[in-house]
């Protein structure tokens, strides 16, 4: 017999008591149960306040089966570099769900408005696991929109939420601003499937503002340029493949080996060590970001 | 290492922050206060006791330093009963945020009898959830002000260990240690206290519960003031140990009872807290020592450069 499917709030429990002492897991679990009846709003606030005191900030650090039960418990998630007190913290904001699922926006927008900034990166990133997922857009752009690096990736890294609730305005702002702050594009998950023609453009614009500055462009900004270069998309890879370093000439032929057509073709051909490179999967977009 | 327990940085610029950290000071502590003006509605306070625990803390990482805070409804607003009602009511949201190291800045401005009632309510919730408090003492009526805010702080069953009286002068000192409260001295330009006459103190009453902070804000004030008046204690003789008790020892033992500050988030911060909020205090990787200030950096810094008057 095989055991019901377990939801990410039972996958954050177990990993949360896993991970406790006795008197830790004790604490945790017993604010569950009363999270899950409560309609005190204090009860929420001095479990999320009580959380880091209780139960420290160690790293989750996910076994690889327990990464697999995240992603068969909500496709594409994965939390494997939270903290046990970012998944307690997640598991009291779903605690009260079943009881109020109306209620639920209004909460988590309050524990939003008032949260401090390790809370604020934990609540982002519980965005995959929160129900009625259409409802949180706005809030999700308000932490791609943070000043902060830390809360904007909590969004963007390793969180499916913007790839699949994001339209492409939104989308395409997000990418550039990673980019724009100093933040890898490689743990934004859906880049390549979220790839479109403005973002090309956009991108290809900043390209060349940072060149008029003479300031660096990040290799992995043509990753989102090539499946949909047009001619001046393809002329700026040219650059690249003429000036950059290697790393940039390596992200160039990439993008080139993802792009249409004829010139792309004859660009990739005309470097013979990285097209073979290319087609050998021996550049990777993950190792680009890398350096 | 120096640890400034009170400092506005919300209202300093990033210079502040890169001469404090090249001058070693490894933390600092924000008491909510107001801001310059009077508040008008408690959404105000709401985004300002946000914004102290979460831009102001980020910012400071980004700068080396660990930043820390005080979560209360001052005095001065405290005589605006429709806010003081509604900032209570939020209070008890903020007070067991990460970093939130005692309820204040509390006490007296005019000691009027909303003052006394929100100072009064303060406490309770201090000693409900067994944070520290910090006491501003006020400019006018001073020593008066300080005997007053320490007899309710007992009359409240407040341990005084677990109260932080700050902008002490050579007037209130005295009454402060012998009732066992903490002494806080704020080394401040033209008014409050020089950092020579800090060093006098020192001398005169010594190191138990006693230590000095900038209380730098939107004023003239000066950011380096802790780094600056150690400088001058050594020059004046006083040892190391004693030294490092009042500028660094002596405010993390006390606002350290609020569990929220430890020297291992400088020192050996967690892995996850090194990942995303704070870039380390370069000056001290690699077992450099500090130095103080731009204006030391000289080979030997001119006693004037030093003194705060």
């Amino acid at each position: 017999m095989t055991s019901p499917k377990r939801t990410p709030a039972d996958l954050l429990s177990s990993w949360v008591v896993a991970r406790s002492s006795a008197a830790a897991a004790d604490w945790f679990l017993g604010q569950i149960e009363r999270l899950k009846t409560s309609h005190s709003e204090k009860d929420v606030y001095l479990a999320l306040g009580y959380a880091t005191r209780k139960l420290g900030k160690g790293d989750l650090e996910l076994k690889p089966e327990e990464r697999a039960a995240a992603a068969a418990a909500r496709p594409y998630w994965d939390p494997s570099d939270w903290s046990i007190d970012q998944a307690a913290r997640i598991a009291f904001v779903l605690a009260g769900q079943a009881r109020d699922g109306k209620a639920f926006k209004t909460r988590l927008e309050t524990l939003f408005n008032t949260a401090d900034v390790w809370e604020l990166i934990a609540f982002y990133r519980g965005l995959p696991v929160y129900p009625n997922p259409g409802e949180h857009v706005a809030r999700a752009r308000e932490g791609t929109r943070s000043a902060m690096q830390p809360i904007f990736e909590a969004v963007a890294h390793r969180n499916p939420y913007p790839m699949e609730q994001f339209d492409e305005n939104a989308w395409n702002h997000m990418v550039l601003k990673a980019l724009f702050i100093g933040s890898k594009l490689a743990p934004i998950l859906g880049l390549d499937e979220r790839a479109n023609p403005p973002l090309a453009r956009m991108l290809c614009d900043y390209a060349h503002e940072r060149w008029a500055a003479q300031r660096p462009v990040s290799p992995e900004l043509w990753r989102c340029v090539g499946a949909h270069a047009d001619a001046a998309a393809l002329q700026d890879l040219a650059r690249v493949l003429a000036t950059g370093s290697t790393l940039e000439r390596q992200a160039a032929a990439l993008a080139l080996g993802n792009a249409r057509g004829p010139e792309a073709e004859r660009q990739l051909r005309a470097v013979p060590d990285l097209h073979a490179a290319v087609q050998a999967g021996k550049i990777t977009w993950v190792g680009i970001a890398h350096g | 290492m120096f640890l400034d327990s009170h400092t506005h940085m919300v209202s300093r610029t990033t210079d502040d922050y890169e001469r404090m950290a090249s001058a070693g000071v490894v933390a600092c502590i924000e008491p909510a206060f107001w801001l310059g003006q009077p508040r008008t509605n408690v959404g105000s306070y709401i985004d300002y006791l946000s914004l102290i625990c979460g831009f102001e803390r980020f910012r400071a990482g980004q700068f080396g330093l660990r930043h820390y805070c005080t979560v209360g409804l001052n005095p001065k607003e405290a005589n605006n009963e429709e806010l003081a009602e509604a900032v209570l009511e939020i209070l008890p949201r903020y007070a067991l945020k990460e970093g939130v190291v005692a309820i204040g800045e509390l006490g007296y401005d005019e000691q009027t009898t909303l003052e006394d009632k929100y100072f009064r309510a303060q406490l309770e919730l201090a000693k409900e959830l067994a944070l520290p408090v910090m006491i501003h003492t006020p400019h006018r009526d001073k020593r008066q002000g300080t005997l007053r805010s320490m007899a309710v702080a007992l009359e409240h069953k407040l341990d005084p260990s677990f109260v932080v009286i700050d902008h002490n002068n050579e007037e209130t000192v005295r009454e402060v240690l012998e009732r066992g409260f903490w002494a806080a001295f704020s080394i401040y330009p033209f008014t409050k206290m020089g950092n020579e006459r800090m060093v006098e103190i020192v001398r005169s009453y010594g190191t138990e519960r006693i230590f000095c902070d900038s209380a730098c804000d939107w004023g003239v004030s000066d950011p380096l003031a802790v780094p600056k008046t150690a400088e001058l204690m050594r020059r004046g003789g006083i040892s190391e140990a004693d030294i490092e008790k009042v500028t660094y020892g002596n405010p993390l033992a006390a606002y350290g009872k609020s569990g929220q500050i430890k020297e291992d988030d400088w020192l050996n911060p967690a892995p996850i807290d090194q990942r995303t909020l704070y870039m380390g205090n370069s000056v001290l990787r690699g077992g450099q020592t500090p130095k103080v200030g731009a204006a030391a950096t000289a080979p030997a810094a001119a006693l004037g450069d030093l003194k705060i008057v």
